[in-house]
């Protein structure tokens, strides 16, 4: 396919999709060569007045047609829901040494976190053939984060996450574009993404201001909020302990089960008379008007960290392919101010993207 | 056709036929204003809201024609982001609830649904011209929104945009949406009533003409997916004016569930825009290609098919929205499947003509013209269908080309089908028909000039709803602009050449296609009451010539001065 009729394809699943929507074309041409074949022959040949017979067609031949034609359209429909249902079921789960990289849609920028606290504004720096997980949110309104080299797309929903994931297979720089209408600026709400080489995306990343960790934050919060008086080991209330409970399956009063996520984290700190723990007293008070949004997001940070298994072995100098959780910390990098220049060598191929 | 007819001078109109002793024509039943606007005639009302859809049509049509003109270049030097979202918003909020929705069903729907079945008016009479009042009432009430400033969240109200972040006239532009969805559901009331109720002796279920069946359908629609759409806006208004925490994120509610219940409308009004149409395409092809339709039954049954399971795809909206994959695909296998009964419907219009003694007059090239357009708008909803490719090209031009050509190619074309069909109907009056197949073929090569372009544009990733652009999709939206040019020059020509018609154009017989239909069985214009007595119906509909018979007048025709009875 020529460049100007089909977009640069830089991921795995841009490959797929291109193979379809090709495979969809074809079909599709032959399906109007048909219909269109077909009403102007008729058409033409039986004009009024034209000399083509006319005679009668038995009632039998017109039901067997008609059918005919239902089977085989339902037989192609399904076909290509097959096909096209199949490339999506095999995407479902990004892989799970998938880089994992936070993104806040707000009008009108793209905020992302990634490795090692590396925040920046309306750009994002990916290394190539390392499979990248989003977990998307947004500030305001809904957005959508639309990479089209990628055919990656995915609402940005605000006090909800939603998660999207890709592979890379091409270094540059392709643009980023929010796709869903959120106001004024909606068509400047754009960005680009750089895919580098690893080992120039390790240079990069450490020329990157060193974040925080989100985790330590939430480590430090827990005690000073309170949550060790009771959730620390030995203490002398009985509360359930926190170590390990990351994505579990938790048995509630009432014989219900729940996953710990962000969300039943959530849920727990600001009411914790919702869900309770098997064998626990409901005597945790809740925290609403207490934490804010972004501390919640550092407790959650610091459980998960509990939970989150033996540690990776690090190389120095190398990135670890899953980030610890990034989320809302106060402006410090140069890449939170907009517009600021972002460091970014080496230089990227490909055309720049207008900031 | 017509101009064999036209020379049997037994069955031109008189023009002393007040003189016979004929009862007068609906349309001198009274000339003043007052006897327009409390009018129960339907036909009289169906007049009524042709005029008006075409005022909307043509306000929505200045929106489009202002998009259009700034997305010439990339940059904003036309009007700037605020008015450029104000006037796509215009465009959507008023071509689909003020002109889509109403056109076919309250123009062609009130006029000839009861002349079709035999029928000297709706049920309900009265409840039928307040259901007028009501659809100019909310569509007045959404155009003073514009005049106070605006609407900037697109057609689609997505919240919590137009909740908590919009600063223009939301509220006010909701409610006339919801003023306006009471008129349709009094509209579907009525025609169902009118469709079980007054059907002429002799006229069963499956001797109805397809228009009526697409009528029926589409009134089902009406009555069971509005008042979804009637209550979500209401909470929006109720959100915004009354601050309800409805669907604000911030205090627990879920903008998603607003999609849901919008698109739970939304989607099945996608057929409430395709049914009537494709109504009226099934009476068009019948008469010119002078045959019965292929497979009566199966174009019934697909028509019904395609508004049960219409009900059931709306989630395929909303693929990018992080809803579970697996709700994703079920809605993915439903909407492959609601497409094979429109398939069925454009193969059984191809095997119409299929020994047919096919005819080129304009409503006929309309109709040609539909079955292209209506295919390219089909085939392209399977790649939509299709979740990694939706993934790609959602809210991008592809999106906004797929829609057009069902709801403008098709849609549209099929209006005005019908309205050069049944205009000598309404008139009394033959309108130039060389001007009306140039207009015919323009609109064909303008809408795709405009549209197919998008498609284009659309997988490339131009997103919707930009009034800026990367600089590499100008040459598409140049063709695109160039295209609308076209198509606006199209759209007004019929306004010009069917104007003068009214005046200078020669009086139309009774039957000038020679067609098959009831509402052929009386004069041009019909008189209030429709019929001279009761009309009864012998056999199917569609009965022209036999298989393998030379086209001759096979249905008796009614003499300008008698009646059928």
């Amino acid at each position: 396919m020529p460049a100007w009729l089909m977009p640069v394809a830089a991921s795995t699943q841009a490959a797929k999709v291109d193979r379809i929507f090709i495979g969809l074309t074809l079909v599709s041409a032959v399906i109007v060569l048909l219909v269109v074949g077909l009403v102007v022959t008729f058409a033409i040949r039986f004009r009024r007045g034209s000399k083509a017979d006319r005679g009668p067609l038995p009632e039998v031949v017109s039901r067997e047609f008609e059918i005919g034609w239902t089977a085989a359209t339902l037989f192609v429909f399904v076909f290509i829901f097959w096909w096209a249902a199949s490339a999506e079921i095999g995407a479902f789960s990004p892989p799970k040494d998938a880089l994992e990289i936070h993104v806040v849609g707000k009008q009108w920028m793209w905020k992302t976190q990634g490795s090692n606290g590396a925040r920046e504004i309306n750009e994002l720096h990916v290394p190539v053939g390392v499979p990248v997980r989003l977990v998307l949110t947004s500030q305001d309104v809904i957005h959508s984060f639309y990479i089209p080299a990628f055919r990656l797309k995915r609402d940005a929903v605000p006090d909800q996450t939603t998660e999207a994931w890709f592979q890379a297979t091409k270094t540059g720089t392709f643009q980023l574009m929010c796709s869903e209408y959120c106001g004024t600026d909606h068509a400047r709400m754009l960005g680009r993404v750089i895919v580098m080489e690893p080992q120039d995306y390790a240079a990069w990343l450490s020329a990157q201001p060193e974040g925080d960790d989100l985790a330590h934050q939430g480590e430090r919060l827990f005690s000073e909020k309170g949550c060790s008086g009771c959730h620390a080991p030995g203490s002398s209330v009985h509360a359930p302990s926190l170590a390990g409970i990351w994505g579990q399956a938790v048995q509630l009063d009432g014989g219900k089960l729940a996953t710990v996520d962000a969300a039943y984290i959530r849920d727990s700190i600001l009411q914790p008379a919702r869900d309770i723990v098997a064998g626990y007293a409901p005597v945790m008070p809740s925290f609403k008007g207490l934490l804010s949004d972004g501390e919640i997001q550092a407790l959650t940070a610091y459980i998960r960290s509990l939970g989150a298994g033996p540690r990776e072995i690090r190389t120095p100098g190398v990135p670890p392919l899953s980030s610890r959780v990034p989320g809302a910390q106060p402006a410090r990098s140069p890449a939170m101010v907009p517009g600021a220049p972002v460091l970014d060598t080496p230089a990227p191929a490909g055309p720049a993207v207008r900031p | 056709m017509s101009t064999r007819v036209a020379e049997s001078p037994a069955s031109l109109a008189d023009p002393d036929e007040l003189a016979l002793g004929l009862p007068e024509s609906y349309l001198s039943a009274g000339s003043t204003l007052g006897s327009w606007l409390t009018t129960t005639d339907h036909k009289r009302i169906a007049i009524l809201y042709a005029l008006s859809v075409t005022l909307f049509f043509f306000i929505g049509g200045v929106a489009a024609t202002m998009v259009r003109l700034e997305l010439f270049t990339p940059q904003a030097d036309l009007v700037g982001a605020d008015t450029y979202n104000k006037l796509f918003t215009l465009h959507g909020v008023i071509m689909v609830w003020f002109f889509l929705i109403p056109s076919i069903p309250t123009t062609f729907g009130n006029f000839l649904l009861p002349l079709m079945i035999g029928a000297r008016d709706l049920a309900f009479p009265k409840l039928n011209l307040a259901s007028w009042y009501l659809n100019v009432l909310g569509g007045l009430t959404t155009t003073a929104a514009v005049l106070a400033g605006g609407i900037d969240t697109g057609w689609t109200f997505y919240v919590p945009y137009s909740t908590t972040f919009s600063n223009t006239a939301v509220t006010v532009g909701v409610m006339g949406v919801f003023i306006s969805g009471f008129s349709t559901i009094a509209t579907g009331v009525n025609f169902i009533a009118t469709t079980h109720l007054l059907r002429a002796p002799g006229m069963t279920w499956f001797r109805l003409p397809l228009f009526v069946w697409a009528m029926y359908t589409t009134s089902i629609i009406f009555v069971l997916a509005t008042p979804v759409l009637a209550l979500t806006l209401i909470l929006v208004a109720a959100e915004r004016t009354l601050g309800l925490p409805i669907f604000d994120p911030a205090r627990g509610g879920d903008p998603i569930l607003y999609q849901h219940l919008f698109w739970f409308y939304s989607h099945p009004a996608v057929y409430i825009m395709l049914l009537p149409g494709m109504g009226i395409v099934s009476e068009v092809i019948t008469c010119f290609a002078r045959r019965r339709i292929f497979g009566y039954e199966f174009m019934v049954y697909a028509l019904v098919a395609i508004a049960v399971i219409g009900f059931f795809t709306w989630g395929h909206h909303m693929f990018t929205s992080g809803m579970s994959p697996y709700a994703a695909l079920i809605f993915s296998f439903l909407s492959f499947v609601v497409a094979v009964p429109s398939a069925i419907k454009v193969f059984n219009w191809t095997a119409t003509l299929y020994r047919g003694q096919v005819g080129f007059e304009s409503p006929m090239l309309y109709v040609l013209g539909y079955i292209g357009l209506f295919t390219v708008g089909g085939l392209t909803g399977l790649f939509l269908a299709s979740i990694p490719i939706d993934v790609h090209v959602q809210d991008t031009y592809f999106v906004v080309a797929h829609f057009h050509y069902i709801m403008v190619g098709a849609t549209v074309s099929a209006y005005f089908a019908g309205l050069h069909f049944w205009w000598p109907k309404f008139t009394g009056r033959m309108y130039p028909e060389t001007w009306a197949k140039f207009a015919a073929v323009l609109m064909f090569f303008g809408f795709n000039l405009t549209f197919f372009p998008q498609f284009i544009a659309g997988y490339l990733g131009m997103p919707r709803r930009y009034h800026v652009y990367p600089p590499e999709f100008q040459v598409w939206n140049v063709l695109s602009s160039s295209g609308a040019a076209v198509l606006a020059a199209a759209y007004l020509m019929p306004l010009g050449y069917l104007t003068w018609s009214l005046f200078f154009g020669a009086r139309a017989v009774n039957d000038p296609w020679n067609a098959s239909g009831l509402e052929w069985r009386t004069t041009s214009p019909p008189p209030r009451d429709n019929f001279f007595g009761r009309p009864a119906v012998l056999g199917k509909p569609y009965n022209y010539h036999p298989e393998g018979a030379e086209p001759v007048h096979d249905q008796p025709r009614m003499p300008s001065q008698g009646s059928l009875t």
